[in-house]
């Protein structure tokens, strides 16, 4: 109020500007309490209107009113789900063409190629991760009772195309070009007595460690293990036959671990991903595998 | 309830309602100035993204552009790549220091002759004054009830603000897309969705800001003025009214004799010529966005009543009180204030030239892996994965030849560049790119090391004469 007395007069803006009114009532008053009316604004009022106008045409295209078992679906046969239906259509299409050119390669050509080579190994990648990770570890790490796939030791090979057959046949899957070999079960069947067993694991952890064993162990070790793990222990990859002339240990490398293992052998099984996977996808994998630091 | 009670807001709003300015034409040395401040500014904003800059072949040629799609930077001569940004942050402090200096050397002349939003405001009052005439005309046209000829009139004067809206926006646009292929895309019907909704949005906020918000995104909207009171002080340049000589006021005598009262005849020129709708006689206040046009409405009335120009001033406090006591006007523009501003401008001005010119055109970064840390190969030795990435920001290919230090007999395999472990593997990355590089670093079992040893990864570019080293670890499992 009082900064109303002591501005300056100004007759200008005056004339702009509208004598402040006295607020509009209702015209009705109750113990004194009138009520004011301040309508809301008309651009609101209108905008409110076009909204709800919007409102009803929404329910008449896009599907709106639910029914007992059905709903309405609208004019305009809008549905999310054949959307993303759509739109996964037209990605798989998409991807078709790029990797068109990575299904006519050879392996080594794709991996000779550094545009292929990356996309493979970036494909192969997100695939790993999907598939193989469960049980490989992610960036193949590898777990007990499941290979590393970053290290040297290949168990049935690591070249390109013995990492695709395997990828696509499986180990011990079924599928008739499964790679399988058992090792035969030397403490259940009998064939080694329980000392026998130990005196072999005490020869095989030696020749890991690159050491002498013991010459009972050793005997016993030719006699029974070397026809598929070879005289010095390097394994055989025809057989599946680990080399066992390293520190790297599948089932764990303790003497119990071993013992378990020459007694009553654990047998790995890898699914057959020829039918789940596409040809390009394992070929991807492949690629991506054989890069991880292990590749032959 | 007593009456007394709520009669404390009875009748009055508790906010300002909103009075439309309808500001009249001005003509003088400022009103002449700004004009031209503004033709200049609006040509280098259009004329700007159409000068060409050859950068070779495959290479974006436009002088000044942010290719928003193809992540890069260019103006004129430099280069930006993404991780390169914060040389714009530089840039955006430049400018604030910028406005600093400018604000406490000569005042709002930021608000009043350049802002974005005073250039675009007096382009469009420029519109409105040419359809709907002047102030008299255009208050006559509000307050007159529809007609065929109001309507055309609105409907003209918003037509033709939409068309420049437009065409400021799109300007906007190409200095982020290349302005020749986009220009030529939107007449050939190609332009993407998103493009559009940009240029719907970018001309939509022109249109309102510049055609209807106006003084409101001045007084209300920008931050600017409420924290600009900062930069000035008692010498800073502001628009001010000489109270001392203009008061008391008073209707223009016939006689032409001022004597015992003041200059200002109260004819109202200044209000009716500001564009913000503010009264510069009540003193110094936000609003003013310092354009000086009341200056030039002042002095027209001056010089017609024979009376000393300049009874609305550019001028400091210090002056206005030095003239209204007849001591002699100075003008310092050296004060520690704008010293202290001019060097921190110049500080981080040379900084980032510096940065600048010294900046290298390569950059490695090296992800160790850490799934697995490391891996113990059959023979014993410990080999690590890493993922390298050189960033080549020439426009040529280049070669880079990594080797390792830090590990005696540590030896390297990159993915698809020889298989055998070597000391030194050739590494091309084209162009303008980025070459991603699976490397193994194999240490032999004699070798013994902790669980994390420190190793550098050199990178020697021969061509160009650039040494890089980048440093990681290696792991090994504990001993």
């Amino acid at each position: 109020m009082t900064e109303d007395k002591n501005a300056p007069k100004d007759k200008v803006a005056a004339k702009d500007e509208k004598a402040p009114r006295a607020p509009k009532t209702m015209g009705h008053e109750w113990d004194g309490i009138a009520e004011y009316n301040n309508p809301l604004p008309r651009w609101w009022v209108l905008v409110f209107m076009v909204c709800i106008a919007w409102a009803v045409g929404y329910m008449v295209v896009m599907p709106s009113v639910p029914g007992v078992k059905d709903f309405f679906g609208g004019t305009a046969g809008f549905s999310s789900r054949a959307g993303v239906r759509d739109v996964l259509a037209e990605t798989a299409t998409q991807r078709q063409e790029w990797l068109k050119p990575m299904a006519d390669a050879p392996l080594d050509e794709i991996v000779a190629n550094p545009a292929l080579r990356q996309m493979a190994m970036r494909g192969g990648e997100v695939i790993f991760k999907e598939n193989c990770a469960a049980c490989h570890m992610v960036g193949g790490a590898g777990t007990k009772g499941y290979p590393a796939l970053v290290d040297d030791e290949w168990i049935w090979g690591g070249s390109l195309t013995e990492i695709q057959q395997t990828i696509r046949h499986g180990i011990r899957s079924g599928d008739p070009l499964a790679r399988t070999a058992e090792m035969p079960a030397f403490g259940r069947d009998g064939l080694l007595t329980r000392a026998e067993i130990g005196q072999v694991a005490d020869f095989v952890l030696a020749m890991a460690a690159g050491k002498p064993g013991p010459a009972a162990g050793q005997a016993l070790y030719q006699a029974n293990c070397a026809v598929c793990h070879g005289e010095k222990g390097e394994g055989m990859k025809e057989t599946g036959a680990p080399a066992l002339d390293n520190r790297i240990w599948l089932y764990g490398g303790s003497r119990a671990e071993v013992m378990a293992q020459i007694s009553v052998p654990r047998h790995g099984v890898m699914p057959n991903w020829g039918g789940r996977l596409s040809d390009v996808e394992i070929k991807q994998l492949s690629v991506y595998v054989h890069s991880l630091g292990g590749g032959q | 309830m007593p009456d007394g009670s709520s009669s404390g807001t009875q009748g009055r709003s508790l906010f300002a309602a909103s009075r439309k300015v309808h500001p009249r034409a001005a003509s003088g040395h400022f009103r002449r100035l700004k004009t031209r401040v503004s033709i200049l500014l609006l040509a280098i904003y259009f004329v700007a993204p159409w000068i060409r800059w050859d950068r070779g072949p495959g290479a974006a040629d436009q002088a000044i552009l942010l290719d928003m799609s193809g992540r890069r930077g260019y103006f004129l001569g430099i280069e930006i790549w993404p991780q390169e940004v914060y040389y714009l942050t530089g840039l955006l402090v430049l400018g604030a220091i910028g406005l600093f200096l400018a604000t406490a050397l000569f005042g709002r002349v930021w608000c009043g002759f350049t802002c974005i939003q005073t250039v675009f405001t007096d382009l469009f009052v420029a519109v409105e004054r040419a359809v709907e005439g002047d102030r008299n005309a255009r208050i006559r046209l509000d307050a007159a009830p529809w007609s065929a000829g109001k309507l055309g009139r609105k409907a003209l004067k918003n037509a033709i603000w939409l068309l420049i809206a437009l065409f400021t926006s799109w300007t906007w646009l190409i200095y982020f897309s290349d302005a020749f292929q986009s220009t030529r895309d939107l007449f050939a019907g190609r332009t993407s969705g998103w493009m559009l909704s940009m240029w719907g949005v970018f001309t939509a906020s022109t249109f309102l800001f510049a055609g209807y918000a106006r003084e409101q995104v001045c007084i209300y909207m920008c931050p600017w003025p409420r924290f600009q009171s900062a930069m000035f002080d008692e010498d800073s340049l502001i628009v001010t009214y000489e109270s001392w000589r203009g008061e008391p006021r008073g209707k223009a005598p016939k006689d032409g004799n001022f004597e015992g009262r003041g200059d200002c005849i109260d004819c109202g020129l200044c209000v009716q010529v500001c564009p913000t709708g503010i009264d510069i006689r009540n003193g110094s206040q936000l609003a003013c966005i310092g354009c000086a046009l009341c200056i030039d409405a002042c002095n027209g009335v001056m010089a017609k009543l024979g009376r000393p120009a300049n009874l609305i001033s550019y001028d400091s406090v210090t002056n206005q009180v030095a003239r209204a006591k007849g001591r002699p006007t100075r003008r310092r523009l050296l004060r520690p204030r704008t010293l202290i501003y001019a060097g921190v401008l110049l500080a981080v001005a040379l900084g980032l030239v510096s940065v600048l010119a010294t900046r290298s055109r390569e950059s490695v970064s090296i992800q160790h892996e850490r799934s697995p840390l490391y891996v113990r190969l059959s023979d014993g030795s410990v080999r690590n994965g890493y993922t390298v990435k050189i960033q080549n920001m020439r426009r040529t290919a280049q070669d880079y030849h990594l080797s390792l230090a830090g590990i005696d007999g540590a030896t390297l395999t990159v993915i698809g560049y020889g298989d055998e472990d070597a000391d030194s593997v050739r590494l091309p990355v084209a162009g303008d790119a980025v070459g991603t590089f699976r490397v193994y670093v194999t240490v032999p079992p004699e070798v013994r090391l902790g669980r994390e040893t420190s190793l550098d990864f050199l990178f020697n570019n021969l061509a160009a004469d650039q040494f890089l080293v980048q440093g990681t670890m290696f792991a090994a499992p504990p001993p």
